[in-house]
């Protein structure tokens, strides 16, 4: 090699880790806050150290029993009905809350001779909100992620739609949206005040964090007039607590180390 | 140099090519300052100044802090409070997307997709 | 070396013409993709990763097999490989270039695709496979290009390329071990959740992608004349029947796993996949039993010495390409997502457009995989090295 190649091979290698070096300043700079005020939680922000859901199955008979609580969850997130059009995207729905049998809901829990009130029982299904959440373990951008009071909830600028979550989640609560959402909305959308999605990011429930933000309980507890609890599971006084003390209840999947958030009394 | 002709033939397209935006608005006027219209109320939660320059930076801020942090609410430099959401707090007041956003979006030539999934003042569509 | 891909015959172009208009045409298609969405695909809620993902983990094994010749060729100094690494690592290279571009197009969102390094989240196996692609594309670029300049000058590759090599080999077991994780780490996906994933993939790829390598160079004799060797071919026959029996085994520890414990979770998706499960029987069951076919019909010409590189070779290493492609291309998906989630089925079934996209990335991938063997055997036979039966 001769004097001159490897000057210049120096040169370019300082120049190199002088670039990649002012790229981390520079990347370091764009995290640091531009605004002049200051961040504070929403004055009337429900808090609990773990949210937790406690549905009573008991009460519901029918899956149209559901339906009011169904209808209220999709409509306060524009949730599309991606179903309503026959247009061959049928298999490719978004659900963020909906029912099925126990057969499909405890596919661990068969038991042939099971009482038929629970066997013909629909149940609702949502995402659970684990306390070892797969699908936030496997997601390689953070768009997925936990808040300290145990939700599990989303970032959809930051979805890159790999849908890696949505192999994560062993309990199928996950949507993509594999067509443009919109297409399916009513004009104006159900909720003006909360933004649709766009082609190409995964979506579930959030535990209506942004409901909870405002003092407000998840549209599906509000809409199930006390039959869907709601509260800290920390709290040994919490409904939820009192609900779970007094009742047998059942967990999806409880066998995958998940620890979900939702509780079913059965 | 063999093949004189095709070669700078070559490097004078090359050069022609890459200046062209340059020639292309090179009759076309000067640089106007978009006019925005802008909304009744007087106050914005920084001053003009900073939201001129910032608004994006401050957007993907409140982002983060809403979404991650759960802090949902700001308090600007003057101590007033604001809840943290472009569609209910930022666009009740700008609510005339194309005579303020557009304007100079249009004129800069970015064409940000916040509209894709936050909802306008006049609808979803 | 670059000037090499200049000179050629009409035919050599009339090939590259012809895999630009493909993906010319493909990328037309893509484009509709990226902007109607996923929606154009084949896949659904239940089945959400479908033909793009399986051919992306097939490729990685086919870029990680590039260790079979380089693996005895540095530890054992086996010197009738060292003609043909060159175009094991150049497969490499045009195998890794798909994988990325079988993600891309998978992506919902691919214009984010900069945030798995914006916001690197080490507790996500993609993280991983990201940097350990990218790493062993750097590698097989360096090594394969530093070393094939090394021979047309007629002088000793510099050591350094020496250390880089064993790295290689150490980096091509890991990417397929990463991307066994990207599956072997999941919960509640019974087909995919089994220790021995890592190490299915690796006997599969150490099969399957010397296979077509080897087939590919038989080709390349037939069109140019460059010989790798009597004795390279029948070595790299018997490691590819090695690895195919070792393929083979593994796949029959889990069928026997799953039956014998009789946990439903663990047989449904091998009920699925050969019978069609609770009546629901999906056009993956035919292609099953024809890759349990051919590989009865691979092993029994690959397995007597007699036959392994005679003159049936050629179709046991089809066969092999197509029982192990049908195996990992499609089952592996296919089966990890049926049943689903509620136990019941959900078909899967790629649409044309789909299918469009994935013939573009291939015809990338040969595009790349050409120009690059054009530059190597330009060298070869400039150097006098394109007969691999004089070798001493």
């Amino acid at each position: 090699m001769n004097k001159n190649r490897r000057s210049f091979l120096k040169v370019a290698g300082l120049s190199v880790f002088a670039l990649s070096s002012g790229a981390t300043a520079f990347s370091s700079a764009a995290q640091a806050m531009v605004s002049p005020g200051t961040y504070e939680p929403a004055p009337k922000e429900l808090k609990a150290k773990r949210w937790a859901m406690v549905i009573d199955t008991r009460t519901f008979r029918t899956a149209d029993d559901y339906k009011a609580i169904i209808e209220a969850c999709h409509a306060a997130h524009n949730v599309p009905d991606i179903r309503s059009k026959a247009d061959g995207h049928e298999d490719q729905e978004i659900k963020w809350i909906w029912t099925d049998s126990y057969k499909h809901a405890f596919p661990d829990d068969l038991n042939e001779h099971l009482a038929d009130r629970v066997k013909k029982r629909p149940f609702p299904l949502l995402c659970n909100h684990c306390t070892n959440p797969p699908c936030v373990r496997v997601c390689p951008t953070q768009a997925t992620y936990q808040l300290p009071n145990g939700i599990v909830t989303m970032d959809y600028h930051r979805c890159i739609g790999c849908r890696f979550c949505m192999a994560g989640c062993p309990y199928g609560a996950r949507s993509f949206n594999f067509v443009d959402p919109r297409g399916y909305l009513s004009d104006p959308v159900p909720n003006p005040e909360y933004p649709t999605r766009m082609i190409g990011v995964v979506e579930k429930c959030t535990f209506c964090v942004e409901r909870l933000a405002k003092g407000l309980m998840p549209a599906c507890v509000e809409a199930s007039e006390g039959r869907i609890l709601f509260g800290d599971l920390n709290d040994p006084e919490s409904t939820v607590r009192k609900a779970l003390a007094e009742n047998y209840s059942i967990r999806r999947k409880p066998n995958l180390g998940t620890q979900p958030g939702v509780y079913y009394i059965v | 140099m063999y093949n004189s002709k095709a070669v700078i033939a070559g490097i004078v397209a090359f050069l022609v090519i890459c200046t062209s935006p340059f020639w292309a608005n090179f009759g076309s006027g000067d640089y106007k300052k978009p006019e925005v219209v802008l909304p009744k109320k007087p106050e914005c939660i920084e001053s003009a100044e900073f939201m001129r320059a910032e608004h994006m930076q401050l957007l993907n801020e409140w982002r983060d802090q809403a979404l991650r942090h759960d802090n949902r609410q700001y308090v600007s430099s003057t101590g007033k409070k604001w809840e943290i959401s472009l569609q209910n707090t930022c666009m009740k007041c700008h609510n005339d997307y194309e005579q303020f956003c557009d304007k100079c979006h249009v004129t800069n030539n970015v064409d940000p997709y916040c509209w894709t999934c936050h909802i306008l003042p006049k609808g979803s569509k | 070396m670059v000037e090499k891909l200049l000179e050629g015959s009409k035919r050599y172009y009339m090939w590259l013409l012809f895999l630009v208009v493909v993906i010319a045409v493909c990328f037309i298609v893509y484009l509709f993709q990226l902007f109607e969405g996923l929606g154009v695909t084949g896949m659904n809620r239940d089945v959400s990763w479908g033909l793009y993902i399986s051919q992306f983990t097939y490729l990685v094994g086919v870029a990680a097999s590039a260790v079979m010749l380089v693996l005895p060729a540095y530890f054992h100094h086996y010197k009738k490989f060292k003609i043909m690494i060159i175009f094991g690592e150049f497969m490499a290279i045009s195998a890794v270039v798909m994988c990325c571009l079988f993600i891309v197009v998978d992506l919902g969102q691919p214009q984010r695709m900069a945030n798995v390094m914006l916001h690197p989240t080490p507790n996500s196996v993609m993280f991983y496979d990201m940097i350990v692609l990218i790493g062993y594309l750097t590698l097989n670029c360096i090594i394969g290009w530093v070393t094939l300049e090394a021979e047309r000058h007629e002088t000793q590759p510099p050591k350094w390329v020496l250390y880089l090599a064993y790295l290689s080999i150490i980096w091509a077991f890991s990417i397929h071990t990463v991307t066994a994780f990207l599956y072997a780490g999941i919960p509640g996906r019974h087909y995919w959740l089994t220790a021995i994933m890592a190490a299915r993939f690796l006997s599969s790829a150490f099969c399957s992608g010397p296979a077509i390598l080897l087939l590919l160079m038989l080709l390349l004799r037939r069109l140019t004349g460059f010989n790798p060797g009597k004795e390279a071919i029948h070595t790299l026959a018997t490691i590819i029947t090695y690895a195919m029996c070792l393929n083979v085994f593994f796949y029959l520890l889990e069928v026997f796993t799953a039956f014998y414990s009789n946990i439903p979770g663990h047989y449904d998706p091998l009920v699925f996949l050969f019978t069609g499960y609770h009546g629901v029987t999906s056009w993956v069951t035919p292609c099953m039993w024809l890759a349990v076919l051919c590989t009865i019909g691979c092993l029994s010409i690959l397995i007597p010495p007699q036959t392994r590189s005679g003159k049936y070779m050629p179709y046991a290493l089809g066969m092999l390409v197509l029982a192990s492609w049908i195996d990992k291309g499609l089952g592996l998906l296919i089966g990890g997502f049926t049943p689903n989630m509620f136990e019941s089925v959900t078909l899967y079934l790629p649409t044309v457009r789909e299918l469009v996209v994935a013939v573009g990335v291939y015809a990338v991938g040969a595009l790349v995989l050409s120009l690059l063997w054009k530059i190597a055997l330009s060298v070869k036979f400039e150097t006098g090295h394109s007969d691999g039966d004089l070798v001493k």
